[in-house]
């Protein structure tokens, strides 16, 4: 039953009313959900995000439907057992303020009754995956860490004993936009390493773009509007309610989703060896049809941009500009994009791993990957 | 013979009848403590109950000391019994009510965290609400401790132990060269032995109050 076709988690027509209200929190949910793969919901305030996340580790017991957890039902199993098998860091982090960090991070793998050594040394580990070094933290007080340290120790505890499975309830929610942009780049470096089935709310659309492998968009009681790849969602919304969920920039959210490997640079462009010649350097210049050149060092780093005039100058290290904007063609577009504002310069100088030139990237391409081949948004947004 | 000769000649009756005061406070209050959590964990879980649990709490510290005492007579005869139930009942309001309170001031996120952690509520119960609750209970068991040891002086009258015999046998030989001193010397042990248990709460509260939370 453990297949790479038996979903990790599988919610079958689940829904959930609460006592003494006229409609289900949850309606009739059913999904499916890959396992090692991160699933965003993302949905307005109150829209169920939170029970339907609690339906799973059965914080909250649905009034019918079935849950499969690694293709076990797991709709009458013991709550306690099943939830030391499932991470969960709750919308409010709830560290609890009477035990060191140590002791907090220790919680599911005492439950599992392990032994001391290895609780210590999985906390060690623990604290030095989530950047915090074991020994200024380990014997801290909650009260006495930050807000993102906080929100740090509450992942580490959730994975304390490993769990495949984890519910992570809006967990970069109460952060300032720089810490949370850090916290995020760290937590996808973690994922690549743990490979874990991560259940991700958020009501931040962004986020859910940036983290999701799998974003399920949530109206009304939890009901899906659409699951599918961010990619896919970006570029064909299912219906008006999701197209005015991703809001205005989609266009501009999709420059996130693509590397700068993926679309074509410009090759064409003119180089010399910045210790070379400067007379060769303008003949080539002059016979191609280009008006700058690039120059680069022994290992074929971009160094120095020059025109026909800078060439007069004998001594190439001093003549023209420095190149301005560089990325790695690893980079997403949106990030080229920001090189090439900041930098005030209309071409992006890529560059492979080892720092070597490898093309151009100008803003028409940047501009022309940003528009999606029919104009989905748009379609999606006329009133039928 | 002033006040100060009489203190040194009786000083061996005092501290002893000083120390059954002590004792008598001691299990009154631990009985109330045991008692009266468990009261306040019963209002805490249940609304329907806590009104009524309260109210009865309540009405308890209205009733005369002199009437309650006397009161368990018929059940319980003379001495340390009938003044060890009355006691209780006197030191039940306060930690009833702050244990109310302590559980109810426990964030409901962290007790979610350890239920979504797979703890149970047993465990639950004494690792996480009662060590966040514990620094509200204390206040609780320390008012009722302070109210009980003046009290105490009262149980004499079942023929209970404690300094209150003191006061008393001051109180029946009014007129006499010894009663004022018997009384003052009564009343200057109660004193001091409200002292001596402010002074032990003090340093229980240091001791028993987790680091995080201090
Ligand atoms: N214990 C409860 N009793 C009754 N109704 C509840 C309870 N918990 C939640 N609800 C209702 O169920 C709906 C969904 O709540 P839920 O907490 O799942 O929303 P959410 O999507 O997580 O919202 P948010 O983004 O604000 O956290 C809301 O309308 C809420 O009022
Ligand atoms: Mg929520």
């Amino acid at each position: 039953m453990t297949s790479q076709a038996t979903p990790m988690i599988r919610l079958d027509e689940l829904t959930k009313t609460y006592r003494g209200q006229p409609h289900p929190a949850v309606d009739r949910v059913s999904m499916d959900m890959p396992r090692g793969e991160i699933i965003v919901l993302v949905g307005p305030s109150g829209c169920g995000k939170t029970t339907t996340m609690e339906l799973i580790n059965r914080l909250i017991e649905p009034t019918s439907g079935r849950i499969y957890l690694d293709g076990d039902d797991v709709t009458r199993a013991d709550p306690d057992s099943l939830r030391r098998r499932i991470g969960y860091v709750i919308q409010q982090i709830g560290l609890f303020p009477h035990f060191t960090v140590a002791e907090n991070i220790a919680t599911v793998p005492k439950l599992l009754g392990w032994d001391k050594k290895k609780i210590g040394d999985r906390v060690d580990e623990l604290l030095d995956m989530v950047g915090m070094d074991p020994s200024e933290f380990r014997g801290r007080y909650p009260k006495q860490l930050s807000g993102g340290q906080r929100q740090r120790i509450g992942v580490a505890r959730a994975m304390a004993a490993d769990p495949p499975v984890m519910l992570m309830d809006e967990p970069f929610g109460a952060i300032d936009p720089i810490t949370r942009d850090r916290l995020q780049n760290e937590f996808l470096r973690l994922q690549q390493q743990v490979q874990k089935t991560i259940v991700f709310v958020t009501h931040d659309i962004d986020e859910a773009i940036k983290l999701g492998d799998r974003i399920a968009i949530l109206g009304e009681r939890s009901q899906i509007a659409q699951y599918d790849t961010p990619a896919n969602i970006l570029a064909s919304p299912a219906s008006p309610y999701v197209a005015d969920f991703i809001g205005a920039g989609a266009s501009l959210k999709r420059l996130h989703l693509s590397q700068v490997s993926s679309v074509e640079l410009d090759t064409g462009c003119v180089t010399a060896r910045i210790d070379g010649d400067a007379e060769q350097a303008r003949e080539r210049l002059r016979a191609s049809e280009r008006a700058a050149l690039l120059l680069l060092d022994a290992d074929g780093r971009p160094q120095r941009w020059v025109d026909a005039g800078d060439l007069s100058s004998t001594d190439l290290f001093k003549a023209g500009e420095p190149v301005g904007a560089v990325v790695e063609s690893t980079s997403t577009l949106s990030e080229a994009l920001n090189a090439m504002l900041t930098s005030n310069s209309g071409v992006a100088v890529v560059i492979d791993r080892s720092g070597a030139f490898q093309g151009l990237l100008d803003f028409e391409t940047v501009m022309v990957a940003a528009r999606s081949e029919r104009d989905f948004y748009r379609a999606a947004k006329v009133p039928s | 013979m002033d006040f100060y000769e009489y203190l040194v000649d009786n000083a061996e009756p005092l501290s002893q009848e000083a120390l059954d005061h002590i004792v008598v406070v001691g299990i009154s209050v631990g009985i109330a403590l045991v008692l009266g959590c468990a009261l306040g964990v019963l209002a805490h879980r249940s609304p329907r109950l806590r009104p009524p649990i309260l109210a009865v709490s309540a009405t308890l510290l209205t009733i005369p000391s002199l009437a309650l005492f006397a009161m368990f007579i018929p059940l319980l005869g003379l001495g340390t019994p009938p003044a060890v139930v009355a006691l209780v009942l006197y030191a039940l309001l306060p930690i009833v009510r702050n244990t109310v309170v302590g559980l109810g001031s426990v964030d409901q996120s962290v007790l979610r965290a350890a239920r979504g952690m797979g703890m149970g509520s047993w465990r639950r119960f004494l690792r996480i609400e009662l060590p966040l609750a514990w620094p509200v209970v204390l206040t609780g068991v320390r008012v009722s401790t302070q109210v009980v040891v003046g009290i105490a002086a009262i149980a004499a009258l079942v023929n209970g132990p404690g300094l209150g015999n003191e006061i008393f046998r001051g109180l029946r030989s009014l007129g006499s060269p010894f009663a004022l001193n018997l009384v003052l010397g009564g009343t200057l042990g109660i004193v001091v032995v409200a002292l001596l248990f402010d002074a032990f709460f003090i340093a229980l509260r240091r001791l028993t109050t987790a680091r995080g939370i201090r």
